[in-house]
């Protein structure tokens, strides 16, 4: 269970650091923002969720069923689209409104 | 190189900004010239249980139903041993929060009528994934409540007997914190991470409960003898497989049944109640009928989507889960497993032993949310409640608390500052204020952790043994525990995010010896899903009693005691703090 930073997408605003409830999220000493501990991620992705600029990228460890795929998020106003994006394959989008409720 | 110290002093400190800590917050933030600080080792932004976000609210009272009626399920569900004060007065706070929750812009389902939409009989639909955002940006409108974000606190400042503020490091940088308070509220959760986790290598951390809140609530009181009650009573949350996410959405939202590998539906032999579910499961698998599933075959395509939302919401990774593996859920069932136990006063009755205000047994200090006992099923609502009611309970009390003297609180100050630079000093030289050098320690914070999640699991119930232990057990994880905690006194890091995992380690290490304590001392098997004890395999009613236990002259003593059905207010011995 973890996280990807794309270090050609991020700027460095430092948002992700400040939404990461295990303090993982830090910057190196290069200067760059990195996952600390990856093993220690809970993968709650309120770090993918903050990013303004698509850099955080989330997958599953292969310990729990992961096969390769990568997730983010964009927002758009209200609504949140997650994106998942196969190894091979085309990528799948599921949007979610913020204004409504779940339906379970 | 040294601590930079920062100090400061408020009428309340308020130790965790998680539901219930960003709740009291906003509570006194209602009384204008009250000094109010609240510390969070994370960023109260998304820190805590709310950081994925959640499905529903768990706990509300719909029409037709009274704040008793929850009692009596609560009461129910957990076997008795309960206290009926403290279920019944959060209980009468559940709907006037979720009010305030609504006002502060959560977005909540409602039917026809305009009444909130139903799920089950308890909980209403809500979009709750920005459910924590929602709290700390109100908690930053606030003009006196003050936020340190990155402030772990790890010992509480007590004189004679009372608490009187806190000590903490910034996990950023070189700096310790002295805070001094009138009242202390302590919001800081339960603890995840004692035992060895359902995945133990690279997704350790995809457990249930936030692997962050580490046991640090519970041993603040322990070390500073505040009585804690039902330890015992270890929560173990029924999951989907490997993603360990709620079940409640699929077996509430599309009706899906419990199934074993045979197909046969199974729960009615074990019974309705959260335990009882958790041990059905882990039974038919333990008898060799597993896996076992959420019968999601043949749901329609509708549910499929709604359920993939449903998840983004609270716990994607089981909605990208579904995606890697190719099929939805109404192409196959959802695989069941039971978590590693947890104590958490939320779900459970573990916690602080309070009096129906939520004041601990030590003067000055109050507790809500998963971090205090004897109210199960509190949820999200009900932290809020707890938080509430301590905050009211606080400011009532502050006339009979004078802000601490200075000079009484140094001695323990500087203590506490020593034991974070011996951890930062390497091995071999002497660290300031003692002169011989300590010893070396050849392990790691992550090495002991892992050694002590072994010794839970093979010797006080964990996953591997289907949750049973026996005394005989329980003997050689006290002594295995005694070993660890020496060793862990003498870890050592270069930089506070080091010294966080130490004192993690120290503070799990701590609970774990009084959770077996309390596995000890109730001689029955009452809540058989949450653990079995083989010595005693029945429900014995000469147990309907508590088990509380406090720290006394370094060593844990067992007390038990009779159940409370009326409110009850504790009283102090005087003292002159
Ligand atoms: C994954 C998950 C899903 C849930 N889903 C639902 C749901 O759908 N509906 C529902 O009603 N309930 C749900 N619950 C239950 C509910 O969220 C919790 O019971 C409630 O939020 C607990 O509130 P709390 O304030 O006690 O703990 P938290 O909100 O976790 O707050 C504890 C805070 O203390 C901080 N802290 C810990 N140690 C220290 C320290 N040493 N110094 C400073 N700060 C510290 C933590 O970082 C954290 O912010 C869920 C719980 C979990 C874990
Ligand atoms: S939020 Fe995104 S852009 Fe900002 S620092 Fe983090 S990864 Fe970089
Ligand atoms: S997914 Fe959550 S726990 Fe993992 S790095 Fe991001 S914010 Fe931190």
């Amino acid at each position: 269970m973890s996280i990807l930073i794309q270090t050609d997408k991020c700027r460095n605003c430092g948002r992700c650091i400040e939404a990461c409830p295990g303090n993982l999220i830090q910057v190196n000493p290069q200067g760059k923002v990195w996952l600390r501990h990856p093993e220690e991620c809970w993968g709650c992705t309120s770090c993918l969720k903050e990013c303004q600029f698509e850099a955080i990228y989330f997958y599953l460890g292969a310990d729990i069923g992961g096969r390769g795929s990568l997730m983010h998020t964009r927002r758009e106003g209200d609504l949140c689209h997650w994106i998942v994006e196969p190894p091979d394959g085309r990528p799948v989008v599921i949007t979610v409104d913020r204004r409504s409720a779940n339906k379970y | 190189m040294p601590f930079h110290i920062v100090e400061k002093t408020a009428d309340i400190l308020i130790i965790g900004g998680g539901t219930a800590g960003c709740w009291a917050a906003l509570t006194l933030a209602a009384h204008e010239g009250l000094s109010v600080l609240v510390t969070e080792k994370a960023n109260i932004r998304r820190s805590g249980c709310l950081a994925a976000g959640v499905n529903a609210i768990n706990a509300y009272i719909p029409a037709g139903k009274t704040p008793e009626d929850y009692l009596e399920y609560v009461r129910w569900d957990a076997a008795g041993i309960i206290r009926d004060d403290l279920v019944l007065s959060m209980a009468q706070r559940f709907n006037s929060v979720v009010g305030r929750l609504e006002e502060l812009g959560l977005v909540i389902l409602k039917d026809e009528t305009g009444a909130y939409a139903l799920r089950g009989q308890w909980n209403i639909k809500i979009n709750g994934e920005n459910i924590k955002p929602l709290l700390s940006q109100a908690v930053y409108r606030t003009k006196n409540v003050e936020v340190l974000n990155h402030v772990n606190i790890t010992d509480y400042l007590t004189l004679n007997g009372r608490v009187v503020g806190a000590a903490g490091f910034s996990v950023r940088e070189q700096t310790a914190y002295f805070l001094r308070a009138r009242a202390v509220i302590c919001t800081a959760g339960g603890a995840a991470g004692l035992y060895r986790p359902n995945n133990p290598g690279f997704s350790q951390h995809k457990m249930w409960y936030p692997p962050f809140n580490t046991g640090t609530g519970y041993a603040l009181g322990i070390r500073a003898g505040a009585e804690m009650t039902t330890f015992e009573m270890r929560f173990v949350a029924q999951r989907c497989k490997d993603t360990i996410a709620p079940t409640g959405t699929i077996a509430l939202g599309v009706g899906a049944k419990q199934v074993n590998a045979q197909g046969e539906e199974y729960t009615s032999r074990y019974g309705l109640s959260t335990s009882g579910r958790a041990y059905g499961t882990t039974n038919e698998t333990h008898q060799g009928r597993g896996p076992c599933y959420l019968n999601t075959v043949g749901i329609t395509s509708k549910q499929d989507e709604e359920l993939l939302k449903a998840y983004l919401n609270m716990a994607p990774s089981q909605t990208l889960k579904w995606l890697e593996s190719g099929k939805r859920p109404s192409q196959q069932n959802v695989e069941l497993e039971g978590t590693e136990p947890y104590v958490v006063g939320g779900h459970t009755a573990s916690g602080y032993w309070v009096d129906t205000g939520r004041r601990t047994t030590l003067r000055g200090l109050y507790a809500a949310g998963d971090v205090a006992g004897g109210a199960p099923k509190k949820f999200v609502t009900g932290a809020l409640a707890e938080g509430e009611i301590a905050a009211d309970t606080a400011l009532a009390d502050l006339p009979g608390l004078p802000l601490p003297e200075d000079e009484a609180l140094q001695a323990q100050e500087q203590a506490i500052l020593q034991t974070y630079e011996q951890h930062l000093t390497p091995a071999d030289t002497p660290s300031s204020g003692t002169s011989a050098a300590l010893p070396a320690c050849r392990y790691t914070s992550q090495q002991l952790e892992e050694a002590m999640q072994k010794v839970m699991d093979d010797y006080a119930g964990g996953i591997h043994s289907s949750y049973r232990y026996s005394e005989a057990q329980l003997d050689i994880a006290e002594e295995r525990l005694e070993g660890l905690t020496a060793l862990a006194q003498n870890l050592r890091g270069t930089d506070t995010d080091d010294l966080l995992h130490i004192y993690e380690l120290k503070d799990r290490l701590l609970v774990c010896q009084s959770l077996i304590a309390h596995l000890r001392a109730r001689r029955e098997t009452r809540w058989a899903g949450f653990g079995f004890n083989t010595d005693y395999p029945g429900v014995d009613d000469s147990w309907q009693l508590y088990v509380n236990s406090r720290l006394e002259n370094g060593t844990l003593k067992i007390h038990y005691r009779n159940l409370v059905k009326e409110a009850i207010t504790f009283e102090y011995p005087d003292s002159n703090g």
